[in-house]
Parts: C-alpha cells; structure tokens; sequence
C-alpha cells in the first residue's frame, strides 16, 4: 500500500516530518542550552563569568575545578613571592591569582556519598519494587488492591510534610548522618512508584511463559529469572533510571538528614559559591560534574527507556 | 509414554464449572483429541493433567503414579500452549533448547544439540534455528512451539489447538506431519482442538467435551456414524447434520419416542422428477468443485444434500429425497438405537 498521501495514518508525509523533525530540535536546543551554559561556565575565569554581556568566546580555563577540588586560602603578594616555587599546574594557577592551596576540598568525598546512594537506593528500590510487583501480578495476594493503593499512598503526601518526625527518628536511630540512611529513605520513596511502573511491565508479560518453563521442569524462582526478568529488562532499566533521577538529585532531605559524614552534591553544592558570593565557575564545574554520571546512564539506557516510557504499553 | 487417566476431575473457577466430573483413559500410544466448543473447558483439563491447576475433585494419574499433588515439573508431560509458545527474547535454537536446560535435567550441552537438530529436521525448520524467535512466519511459530515439546520424551503431550492460528493449508500440512510424527514416535498424546476435522483425522480415540462435561468418547468413526446424541451428531460433519422433525417424514420407519431425524448431506438421495422419497425443491447450489451442495426446502425445513457436480440440478426444481440409514433422536435429543 502507499503511505506518501498527507493525511497517511501509515507514514507521516515528508513534510510533515521535516516540521516535526524541526520542532524536535528547536525543544532540544531550549533545553540543552542551559546545560551547555554551566558547562561554559565551568571553563571561564571569575570576571568572564559575571562580564555582562555574557561572553561567548572566552580563553578556556581550569580555574573553577582547581577551585572546587582545592581549600586555598588569600595571601598577600610578598608571603606569595617568598614561597617555594609551585609544585604543580593548579598550585600555580591558584597562586597567580593571590591565593595558596592548603589542602583538598571535600567534593570528591561528596561525589563519592552520591554515587553510593544514588545507586545503592535504586538498586535496592528496583530489586524490592521487581520482586514484589511480581508477587503482586503473578500471585493471589490478600487484600492486593488495598496494599497496592497503600504503596501509592505513600507518594500522596509531599515528603518534606514528614521532615521533623524523620529527622528526630533518625536521630534516636543513629541513621542521622549515613550513607545507610539516606539510602534506606529514597529507596522507602522509591519503592512505591516501582512497584506501581514494575506491576504493569510484569502484567504485560503472558503467565503462559513461566508455566511453560514450570511444566518443563524449572522452578518458580529458576522461570522468573530465566523467562520473566529477561522480558522485563526494558521496564526494570526506565524503573531504575526514574529511581536514580529521584535520588540523585534529592535535597531536602540530604540537606536535613546529613553534615559532615554522609553530605551528598545536591545540598553541598551551593556552599561552593564562597564567601563573596562570586565563584561561579566553581559552582558550574561542580554542576557538570554531577551531571555526568546520570548523562552517561541515560544514555546508556536509551534504547530501553524510550520503549519503557510507554508504561507497559505493547512492546512487542 | 504412559497411560493417562484422570477420574472425576472436577475444577471451579469462582462460580463457574470449568470441569465438571471428567474421566480420560488414554492409554500408552493414543493420540486422544478433546474436541469442543469454546469455553467447554479444554484448557483448563490440560491444565489440571499438567499440574498448571489444582483440581477441586478427583485424581490424575500418569503412568499409574498418582500426580494430583505434585508440582507441574514432577509430572514428566509436555505442553504446547495456546497462545504466548515461544519466548521472544531467545533464538528458535534456545527455545527448543529451553526444556532440555532445565537445572533438572543437565543434559549435556552436545546431546541437546543433537536433540535440537533432530527436532528441528523432523519439522523442517533446520534452517531457522539462528533466527529471533520473533522473526519467524505463524507456521514456523508454530513448528517451533511443537518443537519444543518434542525435543523431550515426556508420559505425555499435551497440545492446546497448536494449529488453531494457521491458515488451511498449513494446518492441513502441519496436522498430517503431526499424526506422522506421533505415530513415529509411539507418542501419547492428549490434544484439545475445537475444530473438527483435526479431532477426526488425527485422533485413535475423541472426547467430545461440552460445558466441562464429556459427551461421548470413542472412535472418530463411531462418534461420527453412532453420535450419542443431537449435540454430538451436530458438532461433527461439514456440511452439518440435517435436523428435521419425525412429523415432516412420516413414511420412514422410526423407532417409538423418535422426535427428530438427522441425516448427513451425505446420506440424502436427491433425485429429479421422482415420486420417491419426500417432495422438495432445490433453493439454492454451491459449487464446490469436487462436489455441490444442494439446498433443498422441505415444508420450510432447509435440507442440505452432497451430489455429484455432474448432476445438472437447477434452481427451482421439484426433487424427491430419499434418506439412507437416517439417525434417530428422542425429544431430549438422545440417539435411538433401532
Ligand atoms: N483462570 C480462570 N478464572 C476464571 N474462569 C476461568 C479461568 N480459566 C477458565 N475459566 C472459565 O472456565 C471455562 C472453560 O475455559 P477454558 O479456557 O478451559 O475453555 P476452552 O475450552 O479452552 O475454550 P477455547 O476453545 O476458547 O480456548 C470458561 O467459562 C472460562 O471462562
Ligand atoms: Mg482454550
């Protein structure tokens, strides 16, 4: 059958992609350009950061990283030139700039807490939430309905409503300041939305298949990981990816919940920006580097969250 | 292989009575067909023999070894399954590999090659055993779906209309390969179908199973000359049965309590001109090729009758039927025997 004519529900006309196709990059660019922006940003000195008008061609420089990664303190020229000469690059930029490096910043320790809470909590949301949205689809669970809209339920409530009471448990649980913590709290919120995605992935997938698996001799446990986890890989991976946005980028409650110990970017962020209020190329080299990690598992999980974000839509 | 029986094997769902107090023997080598309209409950008897559903009543017994409690896996059988047979996410070689990997089995990994390229030949899809399982055609679908049962040498097979999505021709095929394999084999086999001229080309023994009850078994011979009842004589036959009520034909001879008569188009003497037999006229003819159908009214019943496509009939002509050996029913629609 042809599929050239306008009003085709088979193929969308040359044109009509050609517009659609600009739309597309026209939204891409608007939302790229911000990003873009910090990670300029990242690059530029001080005073190109706050040049008004905005500069648009500058001279790249490390400045705003050896800031973040370093302590530096201000010194005057003389204590500047009666030093040892400089070791290193950074030490050298710094001490162009009247400064002296007295240590290391704790940004790699809060990138660190990041990391193993980001995806220490979707593991463990993604894990609990496949595994009880497969008991919830497959089994004759008492009182599913209830159960299932009391895990919803869970999300109704804006989460900050309970800060206090968490925090002061937190407290008397010696949760308050640890990566455990915070981990056991975003996977708490978490859970509920993947079981909920997870549920309707699960459902997708014919019980024909495990039973097949069953007669010809696998166990429950062996069919699940051999006939259902393979066909929900696509609805686990946009699970997993919404769990790790969620608590990655969380910070209300790390800002509560955290200080010295188990502090993750998000709240940490902000106080990079120094006592003049003016290091802004510090922030945006902070910026980027968080970014990175979700940029990178994203598009890692392309493939599978363009399919999974249908929601349980046929994929087949 | 093993015998296979089932006594009173009764399964609810809710209120409905899926099964209602079954009994099967399939003895070791039948090809026994549950034939059915939907909903009669034929999945769900494979699915009580495949240990996939708990019987409210009754017992199953394979092999003289009593299964009603054990887990699917115990059973030894083999399922092809209505719908959802392959997985999509592995290769037509996996998917027959599937059942020979079970962490029960530990077959070694060249015996179930062989076995595969075996299976895979018996069924002429050698050539396909690289492919996604989702790139294949419905026929090969559905030799792979066979396939996967046969790589195995279970008590029995269990097949739920596994032809019912082909078009005619491949069922037609695939149906003739099946019976050859099962007869190669020494398989028994118990198959669900609704359709049926698989029930009576393929099957040694058919269960006509209607509202999770069986209504007759035996050969396809006997439930297709001797039907038990009005029921069982009309699901069978194409064209169906002729109905017409005794009072209509009062010159042949019927036994006492007779209320209907059904004769197969068959079976109908249709003659031009003639004083014989009951006065009609032809409505209407459908060519068929090797043969035509006749539609014949008779006191406002419509009769079909099979005849030859040399004879000239004509639209409109008055005939003269004659019945052959016609079957009785009583008025509960019970056969009765002369
Ligand atoms: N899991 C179930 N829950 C509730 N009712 C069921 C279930 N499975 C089957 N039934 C009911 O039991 C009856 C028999 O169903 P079954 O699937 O065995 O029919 P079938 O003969 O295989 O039909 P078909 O030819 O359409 O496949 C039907 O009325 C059906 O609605
Ligand atoms: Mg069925």
């Amino acid at each position: 059958m042809s599929a050239t004519t306008a009003h085709s529900i088979v193929e969308a006309s040359p044109r009509a992609k050609t517009v659609a196709g600009a739309i597309v990059i026209l939204y891409a660019l608007i939302t790229i350009l911000p990003l873009l922006w910090i990670c300029a940003t990242a690059f530029k000195s001080q005073s190109d950061a706050i040049s008004y008008p905005p500069k648009l061609l500058f001279t790249p420089t490390l400045e705003g990283f050896v800031d973040l990664f370093t302590v530096q303190t201000r010194q005057p020229p003389d204590f500047i030139a009666k030093l040892p000469p400089a070791k290193s690059w950074y030490e050298k930029l710094a001490r162009e700039r009247g400064m002296v490096i007295a240590g290391p910043s704790p940004v790699v320790g809060r990138f660190v807490n990041s990391l193993i809470v980001g995806f220490g909590s979707t593991i463990l949301a993604t894990l609990l939430g496949t595994l009880a949205a497969y008991g919830f689809s497959r089994f004759r669970v008492p009182l599913a309905d209830d159960l299932l809209f009391f895990i919803l339920s869970t999300r109704m409530m804006p989460p900050i409503a309970v800060a206090v009471p968490i925090y002061l448990m937190y407290r008397w649980l010696n949760l308050y300041d640890t990566q455990i913590g915070l981990i056991l709290l975003y996977s708490a919120v978490n859970v509920s939305l993947a079981v909920w995605l997870l549920k309707g992935f699960i459902d997708e997938i014919p019980r024909e298949y495990e039973e097949a698996a069953l007669v010809d001799g696998y166990t429950r446990l062996q069919a699940f990981r051999k006939v259902v986890l393979p066909q929900a890989a696509t609805g686990i991976a946009a699970t997993a990816i919404f769990c790790l946005i969620f608590s990655w980028n969380e910070y209300a409650f790390a800002l509560l919940l955290t200080s010295a110990n188990a502090q993750t970017m998000p709240p940490f962020i902000p106080f990079i920006i120094g006592e003049g209020g003016q290091n802004w190329p510090a922030v945006a080299a902070a910026t980027t580097l968080f970014l990175t990690p979700i940029v990178f598992v994203t598009i890692l999980l392309r493939k599978h969250l363009l399919r999974g974000i249908t929601f349980g839509a046929v994929r087949r | 292989m093993a015998d296979v029986s089932l006594a009173a094997v009764t399964k609810r769902f809710g209120d409905t009575v899926a099964v209602d107090d079954l009994s099967l023997d399939i003895a070791d080598g039948a090809f026994m067909t549950l034939l059915g309209p939907t909903g009669a409950g034929k999945t769900t008897a494979l699915r009580l023999v495949a240990g996939l559903e708990k019987p409210d009543g009754g017992r199953i017994v394979i092999g003289r070894r009593d299964v009603t409690s054990l887990p699917p896996a115990a059973r030894d059988v083999a399922f092809v399954f209505q719908q959802y047979s392959l997985y999509p996410h592995l290769s037509v070689f996996d998917n027959l590999a599937f059942p020979l990997r079970a962490p029960a089995r530990r077959l070694p990994e060249n015996e179930i090659k062989a076995r595969v390229s075996e299976v895979a030949a018996l069924l002429r899809i050698d050539s396909k055993l690289g492919n996604r399982a989702t790139k294949l055609s419905g026929g090969e679908m559905q030799r792979v779906a066979i396939g996967r049962a046969l790589v195995r040498r279970p008590a029995i097979y269990l097949m739920d209309e596994p032809l019912s999505s082909l078009d005619a021709k491949l069922r037609a095929d695939l149906r003739l390969e099946l019976k050859r394999i099962q007869a190669e084999l020494g398989a028994t086999l118990l198959y669900v179908t609704h359709d049926q001229v698989e029930a009576m080309t393929m099957a040694t023994t058919i269960g006509v199973i209607d509202a999770g009850r069986i209504v007759q078994i035996g050969s396809p011979r006997e439930i297709y000359e001797r039907p038990a009842s009005l029921y069982v004589a009309a699901r069978l036959g194409q064209p169906s049965i002729n109905i017409v009520p005794r009072h209509l034909l009062p010159d042949i001879p019927a036994p006492s309590g007779a209320e209907t008569i059904g004769a197969r188009a068959e079976t109908l003497r249709v003659q031009r001109n003639s004083g014989e037999g009951a006065r009609g006229r032809v409505t209407w003819i459908e060519h068929l090729g090797d043969q035509n159908h006749l539609h014949i009214e008779l006191d406002r019943h419509e009769l079909v009758a099979l005849v030859n496509p040399d004879a000239d009939f004509a639209v409109g002509d008055q005939v003269g039927v004659g019945f052959v050996n016609p079957l009785f029913f009583d008025r509960n629609g019970v056969r009765l025997v002369r």
